[in-house]
C-alpha cells in the first residue's frame, strides 16, 4: 500500500523522465519561484541574519562534536520528565520499536504528524504488513498517500501536483480511507483545506496513538519541538493517549536558549514566515494535559556515518527548511523523484549518499546531480557547504577512499563507470606533463579533425550526450606562434 | 546481539569523534552569540502596535480595549460569531465572561476532545506575546487551560495584557518561558502552504484567531516596561 523508494533508479535515468514531464516541470517552476522571492523578502527583515546562521551553524556544530554526551543528557532529562527513550541503530530497529509500541497499545490505527525520519524508515510500510493503519494528517501528506505517490519535497511532498490533480486526487480516493470528498469539490486550496479539515477531524477525534518527527530536542531539559502549520501537528501531539517519537539523534541541541537562534532561521527559510501558526514544545508528560505516556525513539540510520566523515559531517546541521531545494535549479527541472530518497534536492543529494552509504547507482549518481553553482549553499541556514561536500562525494566515487558504512570503517573502490574517466584523466596528466607527446598528439589531433565525430564513441558517449564537443583548431597554438610569432612574422 | 542498541551508537558517535582532541570541552568550540536580542529599539507602545501588525497580517483579528472594557468586547466578539457554547480555563477571571449570554463549558481533566468538538469557542489568557513575530504563547497557565481547548473549537479569543506581556522578540520570550511546562506558539490562524506553496489559513487548528490587546486604561506612554527583564537562560 505504502511506496517505498526500494529499487529507485540512478538520477540520470529518473530525471530523463522528469524532465520530460511538462506539467511537472509547471508546478515545480511556480512553487519554487513564489517562496524564493518570499524567502529573500522574509530573511531581509533581520539585520543579523549573518550572525543568527553563523551561531545556528556554530550550535550545531558544538552539539556533534560532543553528541555521546548530549544524547545522554537529553536522555536523562526525558526520562526524569517523564518518558521514555529508546534507540534504534538503523531503520528495521525503529520500525519494530515502534510496531510493538503500538501493539502494545492493543490499537490497530495511529495518526502521524509529518516527519522525515519515519519516511526515511519506510514507518507506514512497516506498519501496515504488522496490521496497523498510519493515517497521514499534515495535508500535503495526505495528498501522497491517498495518491499512493512518493513524496517530492521536504516541506511540501505533494509539491509536484497541481490544484486540479489534488481535487482529482480527493474526489476519488478520500471515501477508501474514512469520510469521503465533499459533493462539488472545487480545485479552490481553501476548499481543498476544509475537505482535509473534515476528512481527518473523526481521525484525531478517535485516535489513542500518534506518531511524530520533531524538529529539535533540547537536552539540558529533555523538551521536545514541532513546528507546523496547520494544527494536525497539535492534534497529535495533545489529543492521543500514546505519543511516539522518532527523531534522528543530530536533532539535538544543547541549551534552551539556543533555540532563539533555531526559532528565527527555520520559518523564514521554510515558509517564508516571521513565525509558522504553530510550535509545540513538551517535556515528557504532563497530568491531565496531553499523552500519558511518551516515547522517544532516537534514530541513528547512518548519522553516526555521516558524522564520521570530516567534511561531510557538516550535513547533520540540517534543519529540514528545504530552502535549497527552492533555489536549485536541477531540482527545479528534474523534481524530487529523481533523487530517489525523502530527501530530495541538494540537501538530498549529500545526505542520502552519506546515510546509506555509496550502496547502489543511485546514491552514486546523486553526488552528481548538481551544477554545483553554489546557491544552496548561500541560503543555508546553517551554512552547510553543500558544494564542497558534493566534490568530496565525487572524488569518493572516482577515486575511491575510505568510508563509514553502520559504524564499520571500510574502502570503497572506484565506482565502476567512472573508471574510464579516471583512465582518461590518468593519461591527459601524463600528456600534459610530457611536452614531446602533447605537440604530437595535438598536430595528429589538428590533422584528422574532419574525421572527429560529434559524440564520443565508447565510455565518453554519456558525457558528450549533454555537452558538445568543442571544435578542434586547424592548427595547434605552439605550431600557429611558432610559425607567425603572434601574428607578428 | 553484541551490547544493546544505544551502547552500539554511542560507541559509533565516539568512533566517528577519534578527530576531537579528548580534552575539549562543548564551550571550547566557540558560538558567536552577537546576533540581536531584538531587532530595533521600541517605547512599549510601539511594541504593541508591532505585535498588533504582524498579528493581522497572518489573518488574526486584533482589537485593543481598556481593561474596562473587555468583558463588552468579548460579548461583541462571541456575539458576532454566534458563539453559544464556549470553552472556560478554570482560571480566567469570571468578571471576563460575566455579561456574555453563553454558556461556559469549563475546562476540568474529564472534559473531551469530542465534547469540545461540539464547543463553539474559547477565550483564554496567554504567557506573553513577541511582537517582532507576531505570535501569542499559551503556557497552560489557569487562565489559559490544557492545550486541547485552545485546539479543537474553531474559534480562539486570546486576551494579552499590553503592560506586562508583550516581549520584542523571540529571544527575550524563550527567557521568561518555563520548558517544563507545555507551550503552544500561536502566530495567526491554522494554515498551509501545501497547495503550490499558496498560504491557505483554516486546516485543523481554530480558523478564527481574536486577539484582544488590554491596555489599562492609562495613556499608552506611560504604560508598564516590557520586555528583557528577565536573565537569559543557558551557557
Amino acid at each position: 500500500m505504502s511506496r517505498t523508494y526500494l529499487g529507485m533508479p540512478a538520477f540520470p535515468e529518473a530525471a530523463a523522465v522528469s524532465t520530460g514531464d511538462a506539467t511537472l516541470r509547471a508546478n515545480l517552476r511556480r512553487a519554487t519561484h513564489t517562496i524564493r522571492a518570499k524567502r529573500a523578502a522574509a530573511v531581509a527583515e533581520l539585520d543579523d541574519w549573518d550572525q543568527l546562521r553563523a551561531a545556528g551553524a556554530a550550535v550545531k556544530d558544538r552539539t556533534l562534536r560532543h553528541l555521546d554526551r548530549y544524547l545522554l543528557q537529553l536522555e536523562e532529562n526525558v526520562t526524569r520528565a517523564g518518558g521514555t527513550v529508546h534507540w534504534a541503530a538503523d531503520a528495521d530497529e525503529a520500525n519494530r520499536i515502534v510496531t510493538d509500541l503500538v501493539r502494545a497499545t492493543g490499537e490497530t490505527e495511529v495518526v502521524k504528524v509529518k516527519s522525515m525520519a519515519t519516511q526515511e524508515t519506510g514507518l507506514n510500510a512497516a506498519l501496515e504488513q504488522a496490521g496497523i493503519r498510519p493515517y497521514e494528517t499534515d495535508l500535503a501528506e495526505l495528498i501522497v498517500q491517498l495518491g499512493d505517490d512518493l513524496p517530492s519535497h521536504i516541506l511540501v511532498p505533494a509539491i509536484h501536483r497541481s490544484r486540479g490533480e489534488i481535487r482529482d486526487i480527493f474526489r476519488t480516493r478520500m471515501a477508501d480511507w474514512g469520510r469521503p470528498a465533499p459533493s462539488g469539490l472545487t480545485d479552490r486550496p481553501s476548499d481543498l483545506a476544509e475537505a482535509a479539515r473534515l476528512h481527518l477531524r473523526e481521525k484525531f477525534l478517535r485516535a489513542k496513538v500518534a506518531v511524530s518527527g520533531a524538529n529539535f530536542m533540547v537536552a539540558e531539559t529533555g523538551t521536545l519541538v514541532v513546528v507546523e502549520s496547520e494544527g494536525n501537528g497539535r492534534m497529535c501531539l495533545t489529543l492521543p493517549e500514546t505519543l511516539i517519537s522518532v527523531v534522528g539523534i543530530e536533532k539535538t541541541v544543547p541549551t534552551w536558549q539556543d533555540l532563539e537562534i533555531y526559532l528565527q532561521l527555520l520559518p523564514r527559510s521554510a515558509t517564508a514566515e516571521r513565525m509558522n501558526p504553530y510550535t509545540s514544545m513538551w517535556t515528557g508528560t504532563t497530568d491531565d494535559d496531553g499523552p500519558r505516556s511518551f516515547h522517544l525513539v532516537l534514530l541513528d540510520n547512518g548519522r553516526t556515518d555521516a558524522l564520521a566523515d570530516r567534511t561531510g559531517r557538516q550535513v547533520l546541521r540540517c534543519i529540514r527548511c528545504s530552502a535549497c531545494l527552492n533555489v536549485c535549479p536541477v531540482y527545479e527541472r528534474a523534481g524530487g523523484h529523481a533523487y530517489g530518497s525523502p530527501y530530495p534536492g541538494p540537501i538530498g543529494a549529500v545526505l542520502t549518499p552519506q546515510l546509506r552509504g555509496l550502496a547502489s547507482p543511485l546514491e552514486e549518481s546523486l553526488p552528481f546531480a548538481s551544477s554545483l553553482c553554489g546557491a544552496c549553499y548561500d541560503v543555508c541556514p546553517v551554512a552547510i557547504d553543500i558544494p564542497e561536500i558534493l566534490v568530496h562525494l565525487r572524488e569518493r566515487v572516482v577515486q575511491g577512499g575510505e568510508v563509514t558504512t553502520r559504524g564499520i570503517r571500510t574502502v570503497v573502490k572506484p565506482a565502476k563507470k567512472h573508471l574510464a574517466e579516471r583512465a582518461m584523466m590518468h593519461a591527459a596528466g601524463w600528456t600534459l606533463d610530457h611536452p614531446r607527446a602533447l605537440r604530437r598528439a595535438q598536430r595528429l589531433a589538428a590533422r584528422t579533425r574532419r574525421l572527429h565525430p560529434r559524440r564520443l564513441p565508447g565510455p565518453g558517449r554519456a558525457w558528450s550526450d549533454t555537452r558538445e564537443l568543442p571544435p578542434l583548431p586547424t592548427e595547434p597554438f605552439r605550431d600557429w606562434w611558432a610559425r607567425t610569432r603572434g601574428g607578428t612574422a | 546481539m553484541r551490547g544493546t542498541s544505544r551502547d552500539r551508537i554511542l560507541a559509533r558517535v565516539r568512533r566517528a569523534l577519534a578527530d576531537v582532541p579528548a580534552h575539549e570541552r562543548p564551550q571550547d568550540h566557540p558560538v558567536p552569540r552577537d546576533y540581536l536580542r531584538t531587532h530595533g529599539a521600541r517605547t512599549p507602545a510601539e511594541s504593541a502596535d508591532l505585535l498588533a501588525e504582524n498579528l493581522a497580517d497572518y489573518r488574526a483579528v486584533v482589537h485593543r480595549v481598556a481593561a474596562t472594557g473587555l468583558p463588552a468586547l468579548l460579548t461583541e466578539l462571541l456575539g458576532r460569531r454566534g458563539a453559544r457554547r464556549v470553552a472556560v480555563p478554570a482560571g480566567l477571571p469570571a468578571e471576563w465572561l460575566a455579561q456574555a449570554p453563553v454558556e461556559q463549558v469549563p475546562d476540568s481533566a474529564g472534559l473531551t476532545a469530542r465534547e469540545l468538538d461540539a464547543v463553539d469557542s474559547v477565550v483564554t489568557g496567554c504567557a506573553l506575546a513577541i511582537a517582532e513575530t507576531g505570535t501569542v504563547v499559551l503556557d497552560a497557565g489557569p487562565d489559559q487551560g490544557r492545550r486541547l481547548i485552545t485546539l479543537v473549537p474553531d474559534h480562539h479569543v486570546c486576551v494579552v495584557r499590553t503592560a506586562d506581556q508583550i516581549v520584542d522578540s523571540v529571544p527575550q520570550a524563550l527567557g521568561r518561558l518555563d520548558p517544563a511546562r507545555p507551550l503552544t506558539w500561536i502566530s495567526g490562524p491554522s494554515a498551509t502552504s501545501d497547495i503550490e506553496l499558496d498560504r491557505v489559513e483554516g486546516v485543523h487548528g481554530p480558523r478564527a484567531l481574536d486577539v484582544i490587546l488590554v491596555h489599562d486604561g492609562r495613556p499608552r506612554d506611560e504604560q508598564a516596561v516590557t520586555g528583557d527583564s528577565a536573565p537569559a537562560r543557558g551557557l
